[in-house]
């Protein structure tokens, strides 16, 4: 089944939404397929909005194990963010 | 049960033409939704299992309105006996394999589009419903035509199923074009002619063609709208009805 009904990523863009948010996968045949299924799973035919299917191997992952080379770098150096600044008293929600 | 001389008054009122015709579409989506909702749990993949539900429960909401214009929705469901009821011998007809459901799908979505298509442009009291119900009926026409596409242009197997489904149910859809009580001003004939044209240009797609076998007349099946049903559909309403009929005038 996996060979035929390969497992497709969905992303919504709502009515008034700005932009396509991954809304979970599905098995579909093809893409028209995908997107069919795609409306019923995760819009239930909400009208004016859109839907975009991309088959999960045409996707390429950042590696769990490479956290730290990818991400890191930016954590051990604290003048790369606005930390230095003194919050003036009363501004409670900066 | 069924003595129509002491139902209440309608919502179509004395309209008998248009009560029959609402007893008519209605039991059609009653008990089309019925036999979808037996694939529930069974269905192919998870995914094809939602899209049958969703145009089970599509038909089920169109039903209510039809059956709801024709009188009491619940007594008009399960209170009725097999001869009362007016669905197509189509509607009725077994499951069988995923094929022999999506042909089914595929006769009766394309007519059932048609005819609402009419209904909502003609002024009359299905108008309101059928221009909601038309745009359910586009998706589960798209639906049948997917899967038709995907069956006939597969694989040998799923070829050779959905040929057999063809020539089983060709039979059956020469009578959902037999004029329905009360609604004999549509043109029906025409009506046909833009059914043959689309569910032929779906299967031309599919690289299939047409059955050969008659629609109409002495060797074609279909009285349904007369109240004669095939031998399945008696099984289908008594699972339907039991409960109902166990404990009449419960409320649910």
């Amino acid at each position: 089944m996996t060979q035929n009904w390969p497992l497709w990523e969905v992303f919504v863009r709502s009515r008034r939404g700005l932009s396509h948010t991954h809304a979970g996968s599905l098995h579909a045949p093809d893409a028209e397929m995908a997107l069919r299924n795609a409306r019923d799973l995760y819009t239930r035919r909400g009208e004016g909005i859109s839907i975009w299917v991309v088959p999960s191997t045409g996707i390429t992952a950042s590696s769990p194990d490479e956290r730290d080379p990818f991400f890191a770098p930016s954590a051990d150096k604290p003048y790369r963010h606005p930390t230095f600044y003194d919050i003036p008293e009363g501004v409670s929600h900066l | 049960m069924t003595d129509t001389g002491t139902r209440p008054a309608t919502a179509l009122g004395k309209d008998t033409g248009a009560t029959a015709a609402a007893l008519a579409l209605g039991d059609d989506a009653l008990i089309l939704s019925h036999r979808l909702g037996e694939w529930a749990g069974n269905a192919p993949v998870l995914e094809e299992e939602v899209a049958l539900a969703n145009i089970a429960l599509d038909l089920l909401g169109q039903a209510r309105v039809l059956l709801s214009l024709a009188g009491d929705e619940d007594e008009l469901a399960f209170l009725r006996d097999e001869r009362a009821f007016r669905n197509l011998q189509l509607v009725e007809q077994p499951n069988g394999d995923f094929a022999h459901t999506i042909v089914r799908q595929l006769f009766f979505s394309f007519y059932q589009h048609e005819l609402y298509g009419e209904l909502a442009r003609a002024e009359g009291p299905f108008a309101p419903l059928a221009a909601k119900a038309v745009k359910e009926t586009a998706y589960h026409r798209d639906h049948a035509e997917q899967w038709t596409l995907r069956l006939g242009d597969g694989t040998q197997e799923s070829r050779a199923r959905i040929r057999t489904a063809l020539d089983a149910l060709w039979k059956y859809t020469g009578e959902m074009f037999e004029p329905v009580e009360g609604l004999e001003d549509l043109d029906w004939a025409a009506l046909q002619g833009r059914w043959l044209a689309a569910v032929g240009g779906v299967l031309e797609r599919a690289g299939l063609t047409a059955p050969e076998g008659p629609r109409s007349g002495a060797w074609a099946a279909g009285a349904g709208r007369q109240g004669l049903h095939t031998e399945p559909f008696g099984r289908l309403l008594a699972e339907m009805q039991h409960l109902h009929r166990s404990h009449p005038g419960a409320s649910w």
